[in-house]
C-alpha cells in the first residue's frame, strides 16, 4: 500500500520539475496537487493524464482514487 | 449490436452534438453525485446539452472509456473534444473557462436553452436492458 510520501516521490521524479502536495490518510484514497511548468499549454486532461500515467494500472487497484488538481507555477 | 457498432454510435454521438454529456442518469434524474453536480454546472451555465445515460447497458461505460482513454464517469465532450470529469468542469467553472468554451460564440445556429437535445439515436438505446 503506497503512502502519500511515496506518491509525491513517484510524481515528481517522473514529471519534469514537478511539485506535488499529496494527502492520503487510509492509504488508498489520495488528493494530490501538482505543479509543473511541464503543463503549460496542455488541456487539463492531457494534464491529468501525465499524472494518472504515473500510476497505470495501480488506479482503480491497490490505489481506489486520486483526486487531482493540476497547475503551472505562476 | 455488437461491441464495434456501439463504439460507433458513442463516437457518431460525441462528434454530431457539440456539447455532450456522458452521465450515469439523466439531467433531470441523475443517479450520482459526481453527475449531478456537472449537470448542475452546465445548468448554471444556461447552456443545453445532448445527454447519454451510460448506467443502462455496462458496455457504454467500457466503449466510452475506450474511446475517451478516461476511466471516470461523467465525461464532458464540446466539438468532438473530452473536456473532463466532474473536478475538471468544476476547475473550469469557477475560473470562468468553461463559460468561455462553451458560450464563446453564441450565434444564430445555437439551440435555444430548455429544450436539451437528447443524443439517443436508437443506438444508445441498448436492445438489453442489463442495468
Amino acid at each position: 500500500m503506497p503512502t502519500a510520501d511515496e506518491i509525491k516521490q513517484r510524481i515528481e521524479s517522473t514529471i519534469p520539475e514537478a511539485s506535488a502536495q499529496v494527502d492520503g490518510a487510509d492509504g488508498v484514497h489520495f488528493q494530490a496537487v501538482v505543479t509543473s511548468p511541464a503543463f503549460a499549454g496542455k488541456t487539463r486532461v492531457a494534464q491529468h493524464r501525465m499524472v494518472m500515467d504515473v500510476f497505470a494500472g495501480e488506479l482503480g487497484g491497490s490505489i481506489h482514487a486520486m483526486a487531482l488538481t493540476t497547475k503551472t507555477p505562476s | 449490436m455488437s461491441d464495434n457498432q456501439l463504439r460507433d454510435a458513442i463516437a457518431e454521438a460525441i462528434k454530431e452534438n457539440e456539447i455532450i454529456l456522458f452521465m450515469k442518469g439523466t439531467p433531470e434524474q441523475p443517479a450520482c453525485g459526481f453527475s449531478a453536480r456537472t449537470v448542475g454546472v452546465m445548468q448554471a451555465l444556461d447552456v443545453s446539452f445532448a445527454s447519454v445515460d451510460i448506467l443502462p447497458d455496462p458496455r457504454i461505460r467500457q466503449e466510452l472509456s475506450a474511446l475517451s482513454q478516461w476511466p471516470t464517469i461523467p465525461q464532458l465532450f464540446v466539438e468532438g473534444e473530452l473536456v473532463g470529469g466532474c473536478d475538471i468542469v468544476m476547475e473550469m467553472y469557477e475560473s470562468g473557462e468553461l463559460a468561455q468554451l462553451v458560450g464563446g460564440d453564441k450565434d444564430a445556429d445555437a439551440a435555444p436553452a430548455g429544450e436539451p437535445p437528447v443524443a439517443d439515436s436508437g443506438l444508445l438505446q441498448p436492445e438489453n436492458r442489463l442495468g
